[in-house]
């Protein structure tokens, strides 16, 4: 508390009112500790960024590393700008021209919106059930949703072949309990797609709803119905709209990646299926063209970002009314 | 015994055996698992009535309001309203409103519409809505809070609020938890009377449930003491004070001297008892107590009087030494310790400002009170 506090105040002010020496210390000291995350950020998110972001400049090269301009140091400052007068903005032109980029933007989009929706209808009732169960089988039930993420992520999607595939566990046991007479094609298709990622990122849309349903206090259900709102209506009246700040949450944690994703549709979506993580992978490895991939993520991190930072700015605001 | 409901205004519809109660818990028993919240419980509850359901806590006051809300179910027994088995009716179809003892006001709506979703859930017609929601605010003054949320309200705001809206439906009982729980001792005070008032005004039944004696005697009508689900007594505050009917109930509310012994004659309706210390007490109103039964002798602090010498009138007296003394102001508390070493708490008046018999630590000083200042209990 009372470094939080230092922090926001002039360092002068600081050592004024507590004396000389000490104060001072501890005011670096608590500027240090704010450092740290920013420092983080930098080292691995935006230098990696800056360097993909040069390299969507660039244009492709059959070389080591696959693209020109490089920069090295040996160059020295006028090297560098004769190297920047090299970049353009080509690859992005690119990725306008061609539909196949568009049309995987859009389906990567609807797919991870879809499968954010069901992966919201799975995991609503489980977050829930988890909130009002005995706070003694609580920590059990928490566990159980992260006991998942013990195994490889890899290995679940490939389990998940085993049981979608025609002559799969699925098929076989509706097929024995006589539901079907012919196995459902569900492999490689987008159904597969949506199962796979709700399987995968389900956590993420439970943990954040069972955060907000947890803290709810539960007498304002009481309340609702000794006012005359049955069950069903108090839920939509007074617990749905309370849970809205981790419903935006999980969404947001499972449709982000879920955008990306390259595993799932790969495995699972078989090769007919457009999605931009593919689209990116493809890209890379199988043409080797590292700066028209690198385009692809810049645009998908902004098709990502933006939006974000609109939810973002509404949600300051709305707090600073409500306070 | 002298008529003690008289303190109060007249209304008591409990003494008429014409009257219908409004409220009835029948043999009403809940267990939790092993244990029993509510035991065997009758009681009778009449219109208008401000009843309170006074005990410690865990003893079985909450869950028999939240019976009545509907929040639980009895394990057996029957609960009426107004001649009507509640049995099967869920909360939300209850004539009863419930105001909570966190208030449970709903945070993302305005104060306006936490008044106004019970009259929605009725279906009642906006223009009414907005004139009841308008009626209600000015009732409890906040009309210029209308469009605040409830975060943006003090605690005593919020206690109104609360209130405004489980007032709002007209029930025909409120139910009020620990209704002033929350607020500090000012304004507790101020909102006892305003509550009082509201309940006149309006008409209502009020069920109250408190662990505050202060509280439960300024506002209701009627006290239901309670301990490990069982009603103890019921009775006015007035009777519950000078004429409680055992040894708990006495000690429960408010200050008081309880002095063991055994009746050793009893003449009429009076008696005499010979406390542990071997003094001799001579009672009127003695109850049921018979020659020879073990009783208690009850006796507030206020009904004795200390004096340095022995007072020639007093029917008892008793010497003693004056242990302790607490100057309060308004009034000053002895103890004084008898000869068998029990100590017996004496509060006197400080209707002077200089005491015309002082007594300090350590003197001598004799206790007296009259034959009808105690009771005698054989629970």
């Amino acid at each position: 508390m009372s470094q939080a506090s230092a922090v926001t105040r002039p360092a002068s002010e600081a050592s004024a009112s507590h004396g000389p020496g000490g104060t001072v210390l501890s005011a670096i000291l608590s500027r240090l500790v704010i450092v740290v995350p920013y420092l983080w950020l930098l080292v691995f998110f935006l230098a990696p960024f800056a360097i993909v972001f040069k390299i969507s400049l660039s244009e492709t090269a059959i070389s080591m590393p696959p693209y020109f301009p490089v920069f090295s140091w040996e160059d020295g400052l006028s090297g560098f700008w004769e190297n920047v007068k090299e970049l353009s903005f080509a690859n992005y032109l690119w990725l306008v021209d061609d539909p196949l980029y568009f049309n995987a933007y859009i389906s990567s989009v609807v797919i991870a919106a879809i499968s954010t929706f069901l992966a919201l209808l799975v995991g609503y009732p489980m977050a829930y059930a988890m909130a009002r169960a005995p706070s003694s089988i609580r920590m059990v039930l928490l566990m159980l949703v992260i006991l998942p993420f013990w195994t490889s992520f890899l290995i679940r999607v490939y389990a998940w072949i085993g049981i979608l595939k025609p002559e799969g566990l699925l098929n076989q046991f509706l097929m024995w309990a006589g539901v079907i007479d012919s196995p459902l094609q569900i492999m490689n298709t987008h159904t597969a797609i949506y199962i796979g990622i709700v399987y995968s990122y389900l956590p993420f849309m439970v943990l954040p709803l069972y955060a907000t349903l947890e803290k709810m206090d539960f007498s304002l259900i009481e309340a609702a119905q000794d006012l005359g709102c049955p069950p069903i209506s108090a839920f939509w009246k007074i617990t749905f709209p309370l849970s809205l700040p981790g419903v935006v949450a999980g969404c947001l944690l499972v449709f982000i990646p879920a955008v990306g994703e390259f595993v799932i549709p790969d495995l699972l979506g078989g090769s007919q299926t457009l999605m931009i993580g593919k689209t990116l992978w493809n890209e890379f490895f199988g043409n080797r063209d590292w700066p028209v991939a690198s385009a692809v993520a810049v645009v998908l991190l902004l098709i990502l970002v933006v939006p974000m930072m609109f939810f973002q700015r509404a949600q300051a605001r709305s707090q600073e009314q409500e306070r | 015994m002298k008529s003690l409901g008289s303190i109060r205004r007249s209304f008591a519809p409990w003494n008429d055996p014409q009257a219908r109660p409004y409220i009835s818990f029948q043999n009403v028993t809940k267990r939790f698992g092993d244990f029993t919240a509510v035991n065997d419980l009758s009681l009778d509850i009449y219109e208008r009535e401000f009843f309170a359901l006074l005990g410690a806590s865990g003893c079985g006051k909450s869950t028999l309001l939240r019976m009545l809300a509907g929040f639980e179910t009895p394990t057996s027994g029957r609960i009426l309203l107004d001649g009507q088995d509640l049995a099967g009716i869920p909360p939300y179809k209850r004539p009863v409103n419930m105001m909570f003892q966190s208030y449970a006001l709903f945070p993302h709506m305005t104060v306006e519409a936490n008044i106004a979703f019970g009259l929605k859930q009725d279906g009642m017609p906006k223009a009414q809505i907005a004139e009841r929601v308008a009626e209600m605010l000015k009732l409890v003054r906040l009309e210029q809070f209308a469009k605040r949320k409830p975060h943006q309200l003090s605690g005593g705001q919020r206690q109104r609020v609360a209130l405004a809206r489980s007032v709002a439906k007209r029930p025909k009982v409120l139910l009020l938890d620990e209704p002033l729980g929350a607020l500090d001792k000012k304004l507790r005070e101020a909102t006892q009377f305003e509550l009082m008032d509201l309940q006149q005004d309006l008409g209502l039944t009020f069920v109250v449930v408190t662990h505050d004696q202060e509280e439960a005697m300024t506002m209701a009508d009627r006290i239901a003491i309670m301990d490990k689900g069982k009603v103890m007594q019921v009775a006015t505050p007035a009777e519950i004070y000078e004429a409680p009917s055992s040894r708990f109930v006495a000690d429960f509310v408010g200050s008081v001297n309880m002095l063991e012994g055994t009746v050793t004659s009893r003449n009429g309706n009076s008696v005499v008892i010979k406390g542990n210390s071997g003094a001799q007490i001579s009672v009127e109103n003695a109850g049921d107590a018979a020659p020879g039964a073990d009783v208690a002798f009850a006796i507030r602090p206020e009904k004795i009087r200390v004096t340095s010498k022995r007072p020639e009138t007093a029917a008892n007296a008793m010497e003693g030494e004056v242990w302790d003394i607490a100057y309060l102001g308004d009034m000053t508390v002895y103890h004084i310790k008898l000869g068998d070493g029990q100590v017996v708490k004496a509060s006197a008046l400080n209707s002077a400002r200089v005491s015309e018999d002082p007594l300090t630590w350590s003197d001598r000083a004799w206790i007296s009170f009259a034959p009808d200042a105690g009771v005698v209990l054989t629970r």
